[in-house]
């Protein structure tokens, strides 16, 4: 069924579908609109769940350790300083190993002060362990949050979709919601494989010690660093999960195929363009108008950056002339953080395309399609000639 | 529930008992019940035990005459302290052989 | 009404907490934890963040205790309860209880926010603090509940300068189903305590007196004695707190009755903690306990006249 409403409604109706258990949130712009939406959902008794309506999003992700850790499949969303204020449950929840997906709904970090989009909350809580998924419009939202589950569940580590406050959050877009019949055809009920109880009575998250201990039966069990290397290498093989889980979601719901990033006319392309969310969507035009002024350009919209595909993006990328990756965060003091992610996929690539980076659209700074035309154009040009590496679109403005 | 060839590492715990290792090894001075001033040993019927009340080891049974399981005991005094005829003595582990004991 | 009094004679002998953990020599939490999971029973969840019980429940893959426990982050125990709450609620589970366990910086500091918002929105647990008056796992500094003048480890020249935090007053002031003041050295009372609060719905908070013989530079045998000094000597009173109403708990009820108490010096000076205290600090802390204790006589005498003559 086609509807016409907000990316926060559209990950709401996501949420539905999953059939979440529990939800836990603490109001922040500019994901007010997805939790007041749940709990009318949940309020007018249209959604069989439980609304934990908290008073930190400390206290948020808390709820959801707790209903996760005790096989209730649990949601929650935030932006910006609410993430940040997460930040030692979200390396819990993927210590613990616990399936669960939050919405991020991104904006600017303070200080100071700025409600505004960009990527900075959650690019800048990339080592935490959690899986991050980065959706460019309203049905990839939806889909993603009811992939996101299946993939959750599956590796058992939590998954953060994140979309853009306003651009995705705020605005208006048609989008197909599936059935419930087929959703749960596709996401089987949550088990978490520990339960808390009193049937088989465990201690969860016991302090570990840096190197293995024997059980009580004297079994060898492996100490902190066996914990973190399996969580890593389990994190890896979520790629080819996640893309098995696609193509599942694609026979049953019918839409699919671009799991960890969609291409746009990079076939023969000799420059591609990276970028996430939003942004991708914009520069797909673009594309279009670069390939009608005879600059063979394509694109790279990255959907997954948490594990990150660098097989993939080498297999892609290695051979073209040249990449440009666009992006609203970096790393202060060195680069934006897909390129330089971006940049050591390809080192140990025979060939290796010059990387250039731009930063923009930091808490909210607009651009235009201009902007990538003339950001795309200038590399094209001046080739590997030098110039500031990250440059800055719309400083100034 | 997960996907079959993972492992998914996590630090679930289940319980044993000495986890610290035999805790009795703490021990510097050893309770040493006196059954002829114990009040339930002493009258042959459930009286008292305060001694396995107040235990934070829970290594006192609680028993006619109450055994110490000195495997654990970490030989706090507690038991000796509280025992209200005082038929508890905290002896020097020093005193002792070994051989019944850790 | 009244409950079954537990005794020492018909309470349960099965154990819960396994011997061999790694509780310090004498430890008051090892007897509340003991005596309190007789009370709690098997199909409980328990929610603990670090703590000196984190550590008393022992290093992967082994654990003291024979119920379930989720470790969770310092400043999040009420909302993970919460959330372990909500999960059994989605899963049509009314008898589990969960029962989050805590320290007192656990509790009156870091953890205080996400208390304060549990218990206002009603949450359905019991939460308890056992309260050693400070930071003991990492080395005995000073928290929100650690007596005027303690020495602590942070503290360590004149003691602390600033008074406790009434956290049970605290935790009154939002009106739960119920409150309650427990001491180690009454095991009985925090039993039966337990049983009465898990009776009821909502979140119920109990608030336990824990001797700490490394913390409180004592002897190790004179734990539970201290831990009653100070209940008898009136510094530390045991009561319950039930729609909105305050009623002392028997081992302090029976002090309305005694026209003096024992002096607190009795139970500063059993403890090297105390002795930066001077003369005429333990003289004004004396002062506010008589002050305080007058004021439970004076509440005593009006409503046993409001009964009438024939109670």
């Amino acid at each position: 069924m086609f509807v016409f409403e907000s990316g926060n409604v559209a990950a709401a109706t996501g949420v539905r579908l999953a059939r979440v258990q529990v939800i836990a949130a603490y109001p922040i712009t500019p994901q007010t609109p997805l939790t007041e939406k749940l709990s009318e959902y949940v309020d007018s008794g249209s959604f069989d769940a439980e609304y934990v309506a908290v008073e930190s999003e400390h206290s948020a992700l808390a709820v959801c350790i707790g209903a996760s850790s005790t096989s209730a499949r649990t949601f929650t969303a935030t932006s910006a300083n609410g993430l940040l204020y997460m930040a030692e449950q979200l390396h819990w929840t993927a210590g613990a190993r616990l399936p669960m997906v939050m919405c991020v709904v991104n904006r600017a970090v303070g200080a100071p002060f700025n409600i505004w989009n960009d990527h900075q909350d959650s690019i800048s809580q990339r080592d935490t362990g959690w899986i991050q998924i980065y959706a460019k419009d309203h049905q990839e939202i939806l889909d993603t949050v009811i992939k996101a589950y299946r993939l959750s569940e599956e590796v058992c580590i939590p998954v953060m979709v994140c979309y853009d406050g306003y651009y995705l959050s705020h605005t208006y877009m048609p989008y197909d919601v599936p059935d419930q019949v087929a959703v749960d055809a596709f996401l089987p009920p949550y088990e978490y494989r520990h339960t808390l109880g009193p049937n088989n009575p465990t201690s969860l998250n016991t302090v570990t010690l840096p190197g293995g201990r024997p059980d009580i039966h004297g079994e060898f069990a492996p100490g902190y660093m066996e914990l973190r290397h399996n969580l890593h290498m389990e994190m890896k093989q979520a790629i080819d999960i996640y893309t098995r889980i696609d193509g599942e979601f694609a026979e049953i719901i019918g839409r699919g195929g671009n799991p960890i990033a969609e291409k746009h006319l990079c076939d023969d392309a000799e420059y591609v363009a990276v970028a996430l969310g939003s942004m991708a969507n914009q520069i797909k035009d673009v594309v279009v108008r670069l390939r009608d002024d005879g600059l063979k350009v394509g694109l790279l919209a990255l959907s997954l950056y948490r594990p990150f595909p660098s097989e993939f993006l080498a297999a892609e990328l290695a051979d073209r002339k040249g990449v440009i990756v666009f992006e609203k965060a970096l790393s202060f003091g060195h680069s934006g953080t897909v390129c330089a992610d971006l940049q050591a996929a390809l080192y140990p690539c025979a060939s290796r395309p010059p990387v250039w980076n731009y930063i923009l659209g930091l808490g909210g700074r607009s651009y235009q399609s201009a902007d990538f035309y003339d950001a795309i154009r200038d590399c094209v040009e001046r080739g590997s000639a030098k110039f500031d590496n990250p440059g800055w679109i719309g400083l100034g403005r | 529930m997960p996907t079959e060839n993972l492992r998914v590492l996590t630090s679930a715990s289940y319980a044993g008992p000495g986890d610290a290792g035999r805790t009795g090894s703490w021990r510097v001075l050893r309770p040493v019940i006196d059954y002829t001033k114990c009040a339930p040993a002493k009258t042959g019927k459930p009286a008292c035990f305060f001694c396995w009340l107040y235990c934070p080891d829970s290594v006192v049974s609680k028993t006619l005459q109450p055994q110490i399981n000195l495997e654990y005991c970490k030989g706090c005094g507690i038991c000796a302290e509280e025992c209200p005829p005082k038929a508890i003595t905290m002896v020097e582990e020093s005193k002792f052989s070994g051989a019944d004991d850790r | 009404m009244e409950e079954k009094k537990t005794t020492v004679l018909n309470l349960t002998d099965e154990e819960f907490v396994y011997p061999g953990n790694r509780a310090c020599t004498g430890c008051g939490l090892n007897i509340l934890y003991r005596i309190g999971l007789k009370a709690i029973g098997r199909d409980a969840i328990l929610v603990v963040p670090p703590s000196c019980l984190t550590v008393m429940q022992g290093l992967y893959p082994i654990t003291s205790t024979q119920l379930s426990v989720l470790n969770v982050t310092f400043a999040s125990t009420a909302a993970a309860a919460s959330g372990v709450k909500a999960a059994l609620r989605a899963q049509k589970n009314d008898h589990t209880q969960v029962v989050a366990w805590a320290g007192d910086g656990g509790t009156a500091d870091i953890g205080i926010q996400a208390l304060s918002g549990a218990i206002e929105r009603g949450e359905d647990f019991l939460y308890i603090c056992y309260d050693n008056e400070g930071y003991m796992n990492t080395g005995v500094q000073r928290s929100g509940t650690t007596p005027q003048g303690a020495l602590t480890a942070n503290t360590s020249i004149n003691g602390k300068r600033e008074r406790s935090k009434d956290v049970p007053a605290i935790v009154a002031a939002h009106s739960p189903a119920y409150v309650a003041t427990c001491s180690a050295a009454y095991p009985m009372d925090f039993h039966d305590k337990i049983k009465k609060a898990l009776s009821l719905k909502g979140l119920k908070y109990i608030h336990a007196h824990t001797p700490c013989p490394p913390g409180w530079a004592m002897e190790e045998r004179m734990a539970v004695a201290i831990g009653r000094l100070a209940v008898s000597t009136g510094i530390y009173v045991l009561y319950e707190i039930e729609g909105g109403e305050m009623r002392l708990s028997e081992p302090s009820a029976k002090l309305l009755g005694k026209k003096k108490l024992p002096p607190v010096s009795e139970y500063l000076e059993a403890q090297g903690r105390f002795k930066a205290l001077g003369k005429e600090a333990v003289e004004k802390l004396q002062q506010e306990v008589d002050a305080k204790w007058a004021a439970y006589r004076r509440q005593h005498d009006v409503a046993l006249a409001a009964r009438g003559p024939q109670s």
